[in-house]
């Protein structure tokens, strides 16, 4: 492999790992936080036991979330020098002005609040996590805006001197179309995410406690009552997390389609020529260059429904593009690699709404008081948590191959933002990162086990006033 | 003053004020398996830095971030150029990240262990490689026409950048001793005011030798006029307050040393920038290869842009992070007799 293809495969690689842990952390400081609320506003012992049972498992994810993103912060000067020199000027501002209004306020109202219990009232340290709430927020509207430019580059103009692009309206890059329906989109799949683990193992605890004949019967109650709550808040933010997911990714996919990035939408469908009205595909089969369909079964005329919103509307297709593409930008290949970018797409979609459909049984299941009684739901509701996950990653992988081959669309080539580095540098960075990410991997998966297994920390005696059950002075 | 050259000063803050707080983690961390007795005293460290130490990170992101911002073409030609050092960098801090979180979830002592190496190695790594890192720039490294860097691993490894490498360590575990003389009690509060005095005289030699090699050789040529003046005079200040900082540790005066070696190490930074402007990262092939304040930074709606974000944020950065530290002013205080043997007994018990 070249420097190209290993600088590639370790941005994909580092990038779809750190955005394993983005949407847990941006859902679940939300979900804790209001927990917490939840707590204070009803003085129930379950809300302040949920906050510390939830919060621990947060508090594991977010440090690999934090340490893959100092990766990130740096990758695209080590592997991408040549991208960064063209358009620094753009993408470093939002870059920059993320770490210091988001990642300032993130670390350090966490670190108040990991630390703080015994030390700030009640309220103020709430306050602590929803400002980490918020500023995880911010975190992913910046970089946001950044990933938005390079799908659809706004408010710039270039400077031919320099070959670089500049700054001309920042406005208009923060504002940006394509980020106003992105956004909210990847946000609202962070509360999916967030509220399919939250549901998935308080539902796991409650099938394990429907199980068990006996025990301590006073504390078993106050458990089930406090997962209970935790499913009906945990399946509520998921499922209205997949409505909006739904509602924006058909904006998302009317503007790129029909605006922004025509052939990754014709590549998502696999929609090989220009069609009117276009058939939507359930099942394609086709060579890989893109050149034609092998096999296919599909419905006629809802592509052009769901890309346009009209039922007899033309859309084009990869062939024609690429034509299109050849005369205005010179000759050479604009097709992505039609498999990931079909498959991607429908995979996103198909196992997102699946965990919905989860999330929702799981709400069903525990109507009026009742324990979860049907076995068959044991797998499904260890699988709820993974799902989602698995959807982000095809998002981006469907959103981020289907750009190719541009870096910044319409502008600069992917094969022209690389840096000049040797294949061997490139090839042991990937090879360390990867093993290393993969043991991270594994060890933080056994520590979520762990405290998952263990359940809710005790609850406080009677005259203890609800507080912390750790000496909170020596916390790590 | 051109904006370009506000941005190489805020550059300069971002870096200064990265190496005053994150310096004393990394020498806690350094210090661990020197100072740490036992379970229960290797966690009062940790947790003396636990609450700070991401924020204090987040000053080396906000570094970068701004230097890719204002300096694209710095940002790019740096960052390829130390490619193996800065993978070497990451991967250090990776680890030293999740042992914080990690260490103490869960019971076994050979768990424990494992992730305190980490810290130690975590902290080490990084405050010998920016030293070294830092040499090199100010150095200068071979950087051809197209900014690309031409030289391998080796080049970087010449004896003044590793005096450099040698000067940040042995600053930052000064730093860190006298930062935890300052915020812990009892044995451990003894020990490591008494450590500060030895490791004072070797950040002395070191740091005062790096900063006389840097004022001697490696200042920017042509510029022995204002910043050139402000540099050696940084030079002297960083001396005087290290000197002063080691002598006020002697004497017990915790806070004046702490403020000592934090001065000391902002006058270090200073000193170290002045001698490099206007050049960002000189390059040794030929003098018009440079890149400089000028040609790497950009263009003026950019930095007018981070400018104002930028002076309505800092304060407000600072002003919540100094509130952080306000709140967990108090020391550190080991945990009583009675909670020892459970600590014992998860050494013993694996
Ligand atoms: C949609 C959200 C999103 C996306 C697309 C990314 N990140 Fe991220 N990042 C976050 C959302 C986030 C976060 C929620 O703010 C994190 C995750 C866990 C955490 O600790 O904060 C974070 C952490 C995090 C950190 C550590 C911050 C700290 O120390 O507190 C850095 C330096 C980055 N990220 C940088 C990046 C870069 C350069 C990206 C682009 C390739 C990127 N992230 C993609
Ligand atoms: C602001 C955020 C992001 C930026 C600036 C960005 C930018 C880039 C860049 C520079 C590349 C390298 C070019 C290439 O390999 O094709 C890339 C590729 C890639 N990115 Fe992103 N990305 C961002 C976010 C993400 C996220 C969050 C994910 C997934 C979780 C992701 C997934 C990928 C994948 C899978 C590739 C490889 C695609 C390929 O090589 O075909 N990206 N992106
Ligand atoms: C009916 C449901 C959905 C539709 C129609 C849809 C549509 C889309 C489209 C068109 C894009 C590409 C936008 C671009 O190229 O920039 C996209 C990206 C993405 N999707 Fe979905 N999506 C759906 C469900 C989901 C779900 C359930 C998740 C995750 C839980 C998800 C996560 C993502 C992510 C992370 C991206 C990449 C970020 C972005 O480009 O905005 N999507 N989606």
């Amino acid at each position: 492999m070249n420097v190209l293809e290993l600088s590639r495969w370790q941005f994909g690689i580092t990038t779809v790992y750190h955005f394993l842990f983005v949407p847990i952390t941006i859902g679940m400081a939300f979900l804790v936080a209001g927990f917490e609320a939840a707590w204070l506003r009803t003085g129930h012992e379950r809300w302040l036991r949920l906050t510390k049972f939830y919060g621990t498992l947060f508090l594991i994810n977010f440090a690999l979330g934090v340490v893959t993103g100092i990766v990130q912060e740096f990758q695209f000067g080590m592997n991408w020098s040549e991208y960064s020199r063209y358009v620094g000027n753009i993408f470093g501002a939002p870059l920059a002005i993320e770490a210091l209004l988001a990642f300032f306020l993130e670390s350090t109202f966490l670190g108040l609040w990991i630390f703080g219990w015994d030390k700030l009232p009640a309220r103020l340290h709430n306050a602590c996590m929803w400002t980490v709430a918020v500023g995880t927020t911010l975190s992913a509207y910046f970089i946001l805006v950044a990933n938005s430019w390079m799908q659809h580059p706004v408010g710039y103009t270039y400077n031919a001197h320099k070959h670089i692009d500049e700054l001309s309206n920042f406005l208009a890059v923060l504002f940006n179309p394509a980020q106003l329906a992105g956004f909210p989109h990847v946000i609202a799949g962070c509360f999916l995410t967030a509220g399919a683990l939250v549901t998935g193992v308080a539902m796991w605890h409650l099938m394990r406690a429907r199980g068990e004949k006996d025990g301590d019967g006073s504390t078993r109650t106050a458990d089930i009552a406090a997962f209970r709550s935790a499913v009906k808040a945990g399946g509520i933010t998921a499922l209205a997390g997949a409505v909006v997911t739904i509602a924006t990714g058909d904006i998302q996919g009317k503007l790129f389609t029909t605006r922004y990035q025509p052939m990754k939408m014709a590549s998502a469908e696999a929609l090989y020529h220009t069609a009117k009205p276009a058939p939507f595909s359930l099942l394609t089969i086709g060579t890989l260059n893109g050149s034609k369909p092998v096999f296919q079964i599909t419905l006629p005329r809802l592509l052009s429904f769901l890309a346009t919103g009209n039922w007899d509307a033309t859309v084009r297709g990869i062939d024609n593009l690429q034509a299109h593409y050849s005369q205005v930008y010179g000759p050479g290949s604009y097709i992505p690699v039609v498999p990931v970018v079909y498959w991607s797409f429908r995979l996103m979609i198909g196992v997102g709404l699946l965990a919905a459909l989860i999330a929702l049984i799981s709400l069903w299941s525990i109507r009026r008081g009742a324990l979860p009684r049907y076995r068959w739901l044991a797998w499904p509701v260890i699988a709820l948590p993974l799902l989602p996950l698995a959807a982000n990653s095809f998002g981006w992988i469907m959103t981020e191959t289907g750009r190719q081959p541009w870096l910044v669309y319409g502008q600069l080539k992917t094969s022209a933002g690389v840096s000049a580095n040797s294949a061997g540098e490139v090839l042991a960075s990937m090879i360390v990162l990867t093993l290393l990410y993969g043991v991270l991997a594994v060890i933080e998966s056994g520590l979520l086990l762990k405290y998952i297994k263990a359940g809710l920390p005790a609850e406080p005696e009677p005259g203890e006033a609800g507080g912390p059950a750790e000496t909170a002075a020596l916390v790590y | 003053m051109h904006l370009s050259d506000l941005w190489f000063i805020a550059i300069a803050v971002l870096w200064a004020g990265y190496f005053v707080l994150e310096g004393f983690d990394f020498g806690v961390g350094i210090l661990l398996p020197v100072l740490g007795r036992g379970d229960a005293g290797r966690r009062v460290m940790i947790n003396a830095i636990g609450p700070v130490w991401d924020g204090n990170e987040v000053w080396l992101l906000t570094a970068g971030g701004a230097t890719f911002a204002a300096f694209p073409f710095w940002y790019a030609s740096m960052f390829s150029a130390f490619y193996l050092p800065l993978l070497i960098v990451l991967v250090a801090l990776i680890l030293r990240g999740v042992a914080f979180e990690f260490r103490g979830k869960r019971e076994s002592a050979r768990w424990r262990f494992r992730w305190d190496a980490a810290l130690f190695l975590g902290s080490l790594i990084p405050a010998i490689l920016w030293g070294v890192a830092f040499g090199n720039v100010l150095r200068g490294i071979p950087l051809n026409a197209a900014h690309n860097y031409t030289g391998n691993f080796f080049t970087l490894l010449n004896g003044y950048a590793l005096l450099g490498g040698l000067a940040t360590v042995t600053l930052f575990t000064l730093h860190g001793a006298v930062f935890l003389a300052l915020k812990t009690t009892g044995d451990l509060r003894r020990r490591a005011a008494g450590l500060a005095w030895r490791i004072g005289v070797a950040a002395v030699l070191a740091g005062g030798g790096f900063l006389a090699w840097t004022e001697a050789a490696h200042r920017a040529p042509g510029h022995g006029g204002s910043t050139g003046a402000a540099s050696v005079a940084l030079a002297a200040l960083a001396a005087v307050s290290l000197v002063g900082g080691v002598l006020a540790s002697r004497a017990g005066r915790e806070g004046l040393s702490f403020a000592g070696t934090a001065i000391a190490i902002v006058a270090t930074t200073g000193a170290l920038f002045t001698a490099l402007y206007p050049r960002v990262l000189p390059s040794t092939v030929a003098p018009g290869y440079d890149l400089t304040v000028a040609n790497a930074a950009s263009a003026g709606q950019t930095l007018a842009l981070m400018t104002v974000v930028a002076a309505i944020f800092l304060p407000l950065v600072l002003a919540y992070q100094g509130w952080t530290y306000w709140v967990f002013r108090k020391r550190i205080i080991a945990p009583p007799p009675a909670e020892a043997p459970a600590a014992d007994r998860s050494v013993a018990s694996s």
